[in-house]
């Protein structure tokens, strides 16, 4: 586990200024800020409802912010706005990909296939907009190879490769979750999203989740992501941002936060019992005053 | 079934004839008024009625014996059919396909290549007309307006019920740039096509950003739109009257069908003048129409863009978290497909020297449209198939003179046509719930192509 010592020499990859998020009436995000830095994974968390989808909405572009700034820092240094970007440039010109909480596959295309349509915009770029590619220039041909192999690459570390030609929606799935992970990796981002990416996963398949999680980081992509499966936040995290109703109340390394009584109430409820343990950490001064 | 005894058979018998004649008593009510009851005009033009019981109960004995039979007869058998293989173990699948399966296209392609000659070495010069033109041209025209349709509705999953329009603005482009400018031809195909392509593109931008129902019903009115303009613009299409004498195609200009003209194919080449000669050239330019939209779209497959079509179709989404511009990319099948829909237009103008607003009717988008969707959503093969059963299925009912002997001898069976198909769609759907062709090719493989259910393909949702 990384500890938060070195984060601070980190680089800020996404910044999340007083994000607002309003529907109709319901105050669904209520100015929220947190930052993400490049080469980490930072886990967002919180109970159901606390609005950690409606946060990823907006970061990736299925919603616009009421209010608030979502500033995301390329590697060549250039800074975009990323409420100002239309829904498809988020991935295109930002570099952010995303997973969905429901699985969204293209389940009657091939496994390969859902790899290479990720690729969309590099080919396209090399076919000249089809019609060079139409006219079966060798620019494309090459294009087009190097992209299985892309897909190749990312097929063996989800441990796909067996499956490649069959139907995505043929898979089991846990395999659907790792395709959907190396679809959105095929788009080559420097900010990976995932939506609750070990939800519906047996313990084995969420150790081999959290191996591919940090070989994607090891490699140079920055994650982010929600989750609700606590073994695999702690395990991987290196900064967890909790959120409830709407609002930021914990910050930090995920030692930091596991013993964040805020956190622990939000999680668990103020039941009797815990009331109890609640207070007798008060009296051994663990906690500060006001914290609950 | 294995275990048949004397009482099962009996029970099943008992089940036939009970079902029989349930389905008899819903024949009667249901062909009652529509079969049994006929209205005419008597010789002072009023309109009165009569009855028809003997047809009435000729249509209500078929669908009765016909249950009977089916419960009694041939499902036990198909049944027992089934258990037996499942017993010795084999497979319903083979590997091993027979040659005529695995060279079907090619052997498809020779045929159409010889058609014409065929025709006419059988049934000679005159009679071939009509399989030349009647079924060969109208066949292949709809195949290529059912191709073109393919990529909107098939690939990219966006459903269009106005497609007809495209057809039309094709058709109009040729028949009054022709009439109007005197242009050829070859310099309108292309025209008609890109003109097609770029109502396509200004029909597309306001209304791709409706899905599903909605599109389709703001298509439709699209297809609506163009067919009342053709007709109330009578300065420029002569309204219901439609535009008429429209030039034939030329053989690239080189020689032309025209009677009077001095470069006459037929006399260049010393052919006894008959007009069949034209309709083959015509077969053989709508022939290669078709095998370019098919090359087109099977290429385009390949491309990003079309594995971006068929990914929309999947997932919208999805597409959108890959960084796929959704407008740009629906845009581009919307105008592609109308582009072939122009060039089978322009066509359809030249072949008919004559168009009207009455061709373009909403029923030509929903038989394109049911031709589509019989063949299986995004198959060539299946909808070439589904062209020749729907189309030449059509046309074959005028030649089924032995009905008669059944259903008595005043029987039409072209008035019965549209009965006979809905019948014809429901059997097929039935019984192939994803059209003819229901597998999806993968556009791109790693070992092996290996076809993909169409359990796992969806219709798209606009």
């Amino acid at each position: 586990m990384t500890t938060g010592t070195t984060t601070m020499t980190k680089e800020t990859i996404l910044k999340v200024e007083h994000l607002s998020m309003k529907f109709g009436g319901l105050m669904a995000i209520n100015d929220f800020s947190f930052e993400a830095k490049r080469g980490e994974i930072t886990a967002l968390i919180g109970p159901n409802g606390a609005g950690k989808t409606t946060v990823f909405n907006c970061i990736t572009g299925f919603y616009k912010p009421t209010m608030g700034m979502i500033t995301l820092s390329r590697s060549n240094g250039k800074e975009l706005l990323l409420e100002r970007l239309r829904d498809f440039e988020i991935n295109k010109v930002a570099g952010v990909s995303r997973t969905f909480q429901n699985i969204r596959l293209f389940s009657g295309l091939t496994v390969l296939e859902n790899l290479l349509v990720a690729q969309h915009n590099v080919l396209m770029k090399a076919s000249g907009y089809t019609i060079l590619g139409l006219l079966g220039l060798p620019t494309y041909k090459n294009a087009a190879k190097a992209a299985i192999e892309k897909a190749e690459y990312w097929l063996n570390k989800a441990d796909l490769t067996d499956r490649a030609d069959d139907p995505a929606g043929d898979l089991s799935y846990g395999a659907q979750r790792r395709l959907e992970i190396a679809r959105a990796m095929c788009t080559s981002p420097e900010l990976l999203c995932l939506d609750e990416p070990a939800a519906g996963l047996n313990p084995k398949e969420s150790l081999t989740l959290n191996a591919l999680l940090r070989d994607i980081r090891d490699e140079g992509t920055s994650l982010l992501l929600i989750e609700h499966d606590m073994s695999v936040v702690m395990e991987i995290s290196d900064h967890v941002v909790v959120l409830e109703y709407g609002q930021k109340i914990s910050d930090g390394t995920p030692d930091h936060v596991k013993n964040d009584p805020r956190v622990i109430a939000a999680y668990l409820g103020v039941e009797d019992d815990e009331v109890e343990e609640i207070e007798e950490k008060l009296d051994k001064g663990i906690i500060e005053e006001g914290a609950v | 079934m294995a275990y048949t005894t004397e009482n099962n058979q009996s029970g099943l018998m008992a089940k036939a004839i009970k079902e029989g004649i349930f389905a008899g008593l819903i024949a009667f009510g249901m062909f009652l008024l529509f079969v049994g009851i006929e209205t005419y005009q008597d010789i002072n033009n009023q309109l009165v009625w009569r009855t028809r019981w003997g047809l009435l109960a000729v249509f209500v004995a078929v669908a009765a014996i016909g249950r009977f039979v089916t419960v009694g007869f041939i499902k036990p058998h198909l049944d027992a059919r089934k258990l037996a293989k499942a017993k010795t173990g084999v497979l319903e699948i083979s590997d091993k396909k027979s040659f005529f399966h695995r060279h079907f296209l090619k052997i498809a392609l020779v045929f159409l290549l010889c058609y014409p000659f065929l025709a006419m070495l059988i049934v000679g010069r005159q009679g071939s007309l009509k399989y030349v033109d009647n079924f060969g041209i109208q066949i292949l025209i709809y195949v290529m307006l059912a191709w073109g349709l393919n990529i909107v509705v098939g690939l990219a999953g966006l459903l269009d019920l106005g497609y007809v329009a495209f057809y039309a603005v094709g058709a109009y482009s040729y028949a009054l740039l022709s009439s109007y400018f005197g242009f050829s031809f070859w310099l309108l195909l292309p025209m008609a096509g890109i003109l097609a392509a770029l109502w396509g593109v200004i029909l597309g931008f306001p209304v791709l950003r409706l899905r599903g129902d909605y599109l389709a019903i703001v298509t439709l009115a699209f297809g609506e739109i163009i067919r009342l303009v053709l007709i109330n613009w009578t300065d420029v299409t002569r309204g219901t009257f439609g535009v008429s004498g429209i030039a034939k195609a030329s053989f690239f200009g080189i020689w032309s069908f025209d009677v009077g003209a001095a470069n006459n194919f037929n006399k260049a080449w010393g052919l006894p003048s008959s007009s069949v000669y034209y309709k083959m050239f015509l077969f053989y330019i709508i022939l290669a129409l078709c095998m370019l939209t098919a090359y087109v779209t099977i290429r385009l497959r390949r491309m990003p863009i079309g594995r971006a079509w068929e990914a929309l179709r999947e997932d919208e989404i999805a597409c959108r978290s890959l960084g796929i511009n959704t407008v740009t990319t629906k845009l581009t099948a919307f105008a592609t497909g109308a582009m072939f829909g122009g060039f089978a237009g322009s066509f359809f103008a030249a072949r008919q020297g004559f168009v009207s607003p009455e061709s373009f009717v909403f029923l030509e988008s929903a038989v394109i449209l049911a031709i589509v969707v019989l063949g299986g959503m995004g198959s060539l093969t299946g909808i070439a198939i589904a062209a020749v059963v729907m189309v030449g299925g059509t046309e074959l009912l005028r030649e089924m003179e032995f009905l008669k002997h059944i259903f008595g001898p005043d029987f039409t069976p072209e008035l019965y046509r549209m009965l006979l198909f809905g019948l014809a769609m429901i059997i097929v759907m039935l019984f192939k719930p994803r059209g003819f062709v229901g597998t999806r090719e993968p556009t791109a493989f790693l070992k092996e192509r290996k076809a993909v259910s169409g359990s796992f393909t969806k219709e798209g949702h606009g």
